[in-house]
């Protein structure tokens, strides 16, 4: 066991922050879950994949710069650190990336991924669908073989930020008549296609955050699929554990929120220490924020260690997720009268950080597989314990 | 920077899980648990023989000179195991203590011969707790007054027995007169070691709280597939499912958090105390979820005397408040949180 950065990765920290120093916008870019806010932080993540900083774990002809994961986690800690804008394509580029890396072919990964890491294309996840939600296996939107491409007809919906986005990736039945997970191929569908439709669905703050997408007779070369036909549960799967795993939610994030948290206790100490536990609780965030800090970079030394990380990522979801809930519930109390007021209230200050915040982390223990199932996962595949 | 064990510190663990599970098993820990000193000399001579006691004695001694480190991987097996002797407190928290004074102590080399060859029974009285653990025992004491450190034998005490809800922990009030002889360390350099063997005793706890949850999961995880109610085992209700799953959890994520603190310790970093105590705090928690729902699942057989569970869950109770109790490591890390003026940002986190 050695806790220290060796000086390689100490130059490495040193590059980042003093980029980010000069480079990150001094005003707020506005949340881009609007028209406008999405093509500002477009532009960010340009600005950042021509520094050789976007998608640093990736090899470097995909447009990466072959960083390592403790690398990657250092990056995370510098750019959350710095206050750098949200990043806007990470479904695409975290859960899609890393499925085409380990299953795509070299054409698919040449022609995808630097453009993802640029965010000259922008990705949308489309797995769910009205009938669809946990149980994910019960998918039926169709995409039937006819030549060299697939005929899609269907509907999926909760499609996050699929209105502005350029693609979309999930899971269709290519098998007519098959069941549950088989039968099922991974494809990337050009969402200008014809026979695309999109259609807006308002999130719990008001914005178009998500989207249900139709598809009416949309051809997509086979080209476009991942894995082999009927596969791809399978390789779905692979994206899943990654999603809950470590890359989604890199620590950073929340340390960094959590340094907000402390902020805002210690500049209204007077009003907050009314209640004892509200102290009790920023301590227990920093704690959890920290806990979640250090499992990540155990993960990572496991993985170097040659070990796989398979059912217990399901542990980490339910974890960031209550975490995330914890602190900005504590932040709405310390808050307290003025909490509800939204950005723009004479009165608001940083509130709208927070209450934004509060509004999101409701989500957190819903998307990317309910805490439920997560635990249903954990009890099963870790502990062992029979099927209902 | 890497967070994974040697080779060396793993097998050892092995090892040591392996012969405890034969050496410890349920029976003879409930027979131990019913004698009058509450003490087996024959699981400590065996304990001793494995080489367990020279963990963390300096190579010079003839121990292996491991450190916290590794005692965080032992005391998990010491708590799992649920032996009931004052190991820890000797070879580890007592080890670490006799290290740590100045040389110019001339028995120090004697003692900590001693301890590595398993011979010495060593007591810590600390004034974090009235009480002083195995006391009725010990050769000599190691005696906290104010900032000074005494070692006093058996001869000069008297101990008055309160009996524990964990019969595998034997406590005593102590009475004792301090004198310029018995004082081995004072001022400053006695309240360092005052501090540091705090830390490591409530480390040790920490270790030990994460082998208790391990244990007591493992146990309601059997249960729960042998019991069967509605023509189905239990475990495949999804209530129960989700009480284990939260266990699971808690258990994972205090891992880490008590590897970090040990490395503090071993390192001396300066914010060691913080990080014992943090992990103080994420073990207590583990355990005592695990013995709230181990309970829970077992149903009545959980609260009779026959089930294994109730020994595990006592000493989960009687370990969380020793050593520091749990208010008090809260405080040390929520004054560091709230009344530090370090601003907590994301890059801090090995610094
Ligand atoms: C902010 C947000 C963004 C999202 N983005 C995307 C996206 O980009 N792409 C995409 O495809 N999807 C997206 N989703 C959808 C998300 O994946 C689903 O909401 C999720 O899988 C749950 O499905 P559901 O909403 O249909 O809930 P349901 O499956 O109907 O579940 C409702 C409740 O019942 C519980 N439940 C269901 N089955 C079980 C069971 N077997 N055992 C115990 N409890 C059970 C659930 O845990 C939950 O509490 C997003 C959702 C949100 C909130």
């Amino acid at each position: 066991m050695n806790l220290t950065y060796s000086p390689a990765q100490q130059a490495f920290r040193l590059e980042v922050r003093e980029w980010l120093a000069a480079n990150v916008p001094k005003e707020k870019l506005p949340t881009y879950d609007t028209k406008e806010g999405f093509e500002l932080h477009r532009q960010w993540e340009s600005k950042l994949h021509a520094a050789g900083l976007s998608m640093v774990m990736w090899p470097e002809e995909f447009g990466g710069r072959g960083c390592d994961l403790i690398e990657w986690l250092i990056f995370e800690e510098e750019y959350y650190g710095a206050g750098a804008p949200l990043r806007v394509n990470l479904n695409g580029q975290l859960l899609l990336g890393s499925t085409l890396l380990e299953f795509g072919t070299q054409e698919q990964k040449a022609q995808f991924l630097p453009r993802m890491a640029s965010s000259d294309d922008m990705w949308a996840q489309a797995w769910s669908e009205p009938n669809a939600g946990s149980d994910m296996a019960n998918i039926s939107s169709k995409a039937i073989l006819d030549g060299d491409h697939y005929v899609l007809n269907g509907q999926k919906t909760w499609s996050t930020r699929a209105i502005y986005a350029d693609w979309a990736f999930g899971l269709f039945r290519s098998e007519p008549g098959s069941k549950r997970h088989h039968g099922l191929s991974f494809l990337m569908v050009p969402l200008d296609a014809e026979g695309v439709t999109i259609q807006p669905i308002k999130a719990l703050d008001g914005e178009d955050a998500f989207a249900e997408i139709f598809f009416d007779n949309v051809k997509v070369p086979v080209a476009h699929r991942i894995g082999d036909e009927g596969k791809g549960w399978h390789v779905a799967m692979a994206t899943a554990g990654f999603e809950r795993g470590l890359l989604l939610r890199s620590p950073a994030r929340f340390q960094q929120t959590v340094r907000k948290l402390v902020k805002l206790y210690r500049d209204n100490k007077a009003s907050a220490d009314r209640d004892p536990s509200i102290g009790v609780d920023v301590a227990k965030c920093w704690s959890d924020a920290e806990a979640y800090a250090l499992s990540a970079y155990n993960t990572v030394g496991r993985l170097n260690n040659g070990e796989k990380i398979g059912a217990e990522s399901s542990l980490n979801k339910v974890f960031w997720s209550e975490m995330d809930l914890l602190i900005h519930q504590t932040a709405m109390k310390i808050l307290g009268t003025t909490g509800e007021l939204l950005a723009g209230a004479p009165l608001a200050e940083e509130h709208a950080y927070w209450l934004e915040g509060f509004l999101f982390a409701q989500a957190g223990p819903i998307y990317a597989g309910a805490n439920e199932i997560q635990r249903n996962i954990v009890a099963e595949r870790v502990l062992g314990l029979p099927r209902s | 920077m890497d967070f994974t064990f040697t080779e060396d510190q793993l097998m050892f663990r092995e090892a040591i899980s392996r012969f405890l599970m034969t050496e410890a098993a349920p029976e003879k820990l409930r027979e131990i648990w019913e004698t009058d000193e509450g003490r087996s000399p024959e699981l400590r001579t065996k304990i001793a023989m494995q080489g367990l006691t020279a963990l963390s004695i300096p190579e010079d001694n003839g121990g292996l000179g491991m450190g916290d480190v590794a005692w965080s991987l032992m005391t998990q097996e010491l708590g799992y195991y649920g032996i009931p002797d004052s190991l820890a407190d000797t070879a580890y928290v007592g080890a670490g203590l006799f290290s740590a004074l100045d040389d110019s102590f001339a028995e120090k080399g004697q003692y900590l011969n001693q301890i590595c060859d398993g011979e010495l029974r060593l007591a810590i009285g600390h004034q974090c707790s009235p009480m002083v653990a195995d006391a009725h025992l010990a050769e000599v004491l190691l005696l906290q007054h104010g900032d000074e450190v005494h070692l006093v034998s058996q001869d000069d005490i008297s101990d008055v027995a309160n009996p524990s809800i964990d019969s595998s922990r034997r406590l005593s009030q102590v009475t004792w007169q301090p004198t310029p002889e018995t004082c081995i360390a004072s001022g400053e350099a006695g309240a360092a070691i005052w501090n540091e063997t705090l830390n490591r005793g409530a480390l040790s706890v920490a270790g030990q709280l994460l082998g208790l949850a391990q244990r007591m999961l493992d146990l309601t995880v059997d249960y729960s597939v042998q019991r069967k109610q509605f023509g189905k085992a239990i475990g495949s209700f999804q209530a129960v499912k989700h009480h284990l799953a939260d266990v699971a959890g808690k258990i994972e994520f205090a891992k880490p958090v008590l590897y970090r603190a040990a490395n503090s310790l071993e390192t001396n970093h300066p914010l060691a105390s913080v990080h014992v105590s943090q992990a103080r705090q994420f073990c207590s928690e583990a355990a005592l979820l695990a013995a709230r729902h181990g309970i829970q699942v077992h149903g009545a057989m959980g609260y009779t005397w026959e089930v294994d569970l109730q020994m595990f869950m006592k000493r989960s109770w009687a370990l969380n408040n020793t050593w520091g109790d749990a208010t008090f490591h809260q405080a040390r890390v929520q004054d560091y949180v709230l009344n530090s003026q370090v601003d907590l940002a994301p890059s801090l986190t090995f610094e």
